[in-house]
């Protein structure tokens, strides 16, 4: 399978701080990777660097076969980021910030319904303003995005916070279906129950590097070093 | 670029119809000065006459300050800010269509508050040749330079006390510009009121340029 992430003594600073420290990795394409770790270890720095939101201060890195130093815009497009905020806008109804996303990313904004009957938001929710939706349904609105953009690297901060058990089991069936798909999962947690059984990969970071890989439940084989 | 600014416009006007914070904030703001101006001049015509079209422009100056901070609010949040960023939205498409939007709602408040000075300062349009242009031009102008130093300030934590600082200043020819030409499309002997319209045009092309060059380095920064 082709490589999606390669990452080879990634450094990357915030500041004079250094939030990654050297991280290897490799990822291929349909394969889960789960990264687990305490507070500040670096798990959502990890996944901000390979969506191109940080810049790499030195070493290598190259996500889906385009190198992040020179082609961060471009990875950009490729790349959906699920973070505790998915940055949606409350006055909007789902389906309308939906859409505006796929426009804004050149798609069709016809798939906006399904990915919202997908999530389980059809019908009523789904035209109900953001702001009005449960934390629990506003996750949902965010997993859905993803699911309507169809992204080749998914990036999901902590994507079981503030679920409950049927949502919880939601995202680990979109998860399956997304790598099933092709695409590379790249999901942080806090939650090694929930997350290690949707995942090929497992490591864990602790001050800004990895200090252990181990397979997980979904039986796959990446590459840490 | 422009694909981009209009859906970026659409759906800032959009955001602004649902939370009603221009009709319900910035309106009557910008009507609150107009009263309070009227009332400090006291019942004086002539003295009222001759102030409308600067009292106009700073009570337009003031409201339009809230409506770029409120434009800014719209992609306030860091992960709004990053969420376009992977939308690979152009940055000076967003640039674009939050000007558009904001122009669209600062025409809106010209529209409300030229009533105002009507009814309060005893006014009349006389020229709409002089004035039509003396209402779009500075909105422009306006719009550009608050989005572009929003843009600027958008990362500090005191960005809604930092913004009029910065901008004020930088929108004074502007105040003066717009009054001139304002006063002769209200029918006052104003001299050279066509090279302030021109000055209002430079403004605006300059700030929109600016804005359209610096933007998306100032949101990547």
């Amino acid at each position: 399978m082709a490589p999606a992430i390669r990452l080879r003594s990634a450094v990357a600073l915030q500041g004079r701080f250094p939030v990654l420290s050297g991280v290897d990795l490799d990822l291929a394409a349909g394969q889960v990777l789960v990264v687990l770790g305490a507070n500040g270890a670096g798990k959502t720095s990890l996944l901000r660097l390979l969506a191109g939101l940080v810049p790499l201060t030195s070493g290598e890195a190259e996500i889906l076969g385009a190198d992040l130093r020179s082609s961060s815009a471009d990875v950009r497009r490729r790349v959906g980021l699920l973070g505790h905020d998915a940055g949606l806008h409350d006055e909007l109804t789902p389906v309308e910030n939906l859409r505006f996303a796929l426009r804004a990313s050149r798609l069709d904004h016809g798939r906006a319904e399904p990915a919202l009957d997908r999530v389980g938001l059809s019908g009523r929710p789904s035209t109900t303003p953001l702001g009005r939706l449960s934390a629990g349904q506003r996750r949902r609105v965010g997993l859905a995005l993803l699911v309507a953009r169809r992204p080749q690297l998914w990036l999901l901060d902590e994507p079981h916070a503030s679920l409950d058990e049927v949502t919880r089991s939601l995202v680990a069936e979109v998860v399956e279906e997304a790598a099933a798909g092709g695409a590379a999962v790249v999901a942080s947690s806090h939650e090694p129950e929930l997350a290690v059984p949707m995942a090929d990969l497992v490591v864990t970071m602790a001050g800004g590097a990895v200090i252990s890989s181990a397979p997980g439940g979904r039986g796959g084989g990446g590459d840490v070093a | 670029m422009w694909r981009d600014a209009l859906l970026i416009a659409r759906r800032d006007l959009t955001i602004e119809l649902r939370s009603k914070v221009g009709l319900w904030q910035i309106l009557p703001f910008g009507l609150l000065a107009l009263f309070l101006f009227a009332f400090a001049l006291g019942p004086r015509t002539d003295l009222l006459e001759a102030a409308a079209p600067g009292l106009f422009w700073l009570a337009v100056l003031f409201s339009s300050i809230l409506a770029a901070q409120r434009s800014l609010n719209i992609e306030g949040s860091p992960a709004t800010r990053e969420a376009n960023r992977l939308l690979g939205l152009d940055p000076a498409g967003v640039f674009l269509g939050k000007v558009v939007a904001m122009v669209v709602e600062l025409l809106v408040l010209e529209v409300v508050l030229l009533v105002g000075i009507v009814l309060l300062f005893h006014v009349s349009v006389a020229s709409w040749a002089f004035a039509a242009p003396a209402l779009v031009l500075p909105a422009i102008g306006l719009s550009a330079a608050g989005v572009l130093y929003g843009s600027l300030a958008g990362g500090a934590s005191t960005r809604s006390t930092l913004l009029p600082i910065l901008v004020l200043p930088v929108e004074a020819p502007v105040l003066i510009a717009a009054s001139k030409s304002l006063s002769r499309g209200l029918g006052a002997t104003t001299p050279d009121a066509g090279r302030w319209l021109v000055l209002l045009c430079v403004f605006a092309a300059v700030y929109t340029v600016l804005g359209i060059a610096l933007y998306g380095p100032l949101e990547e920064s």
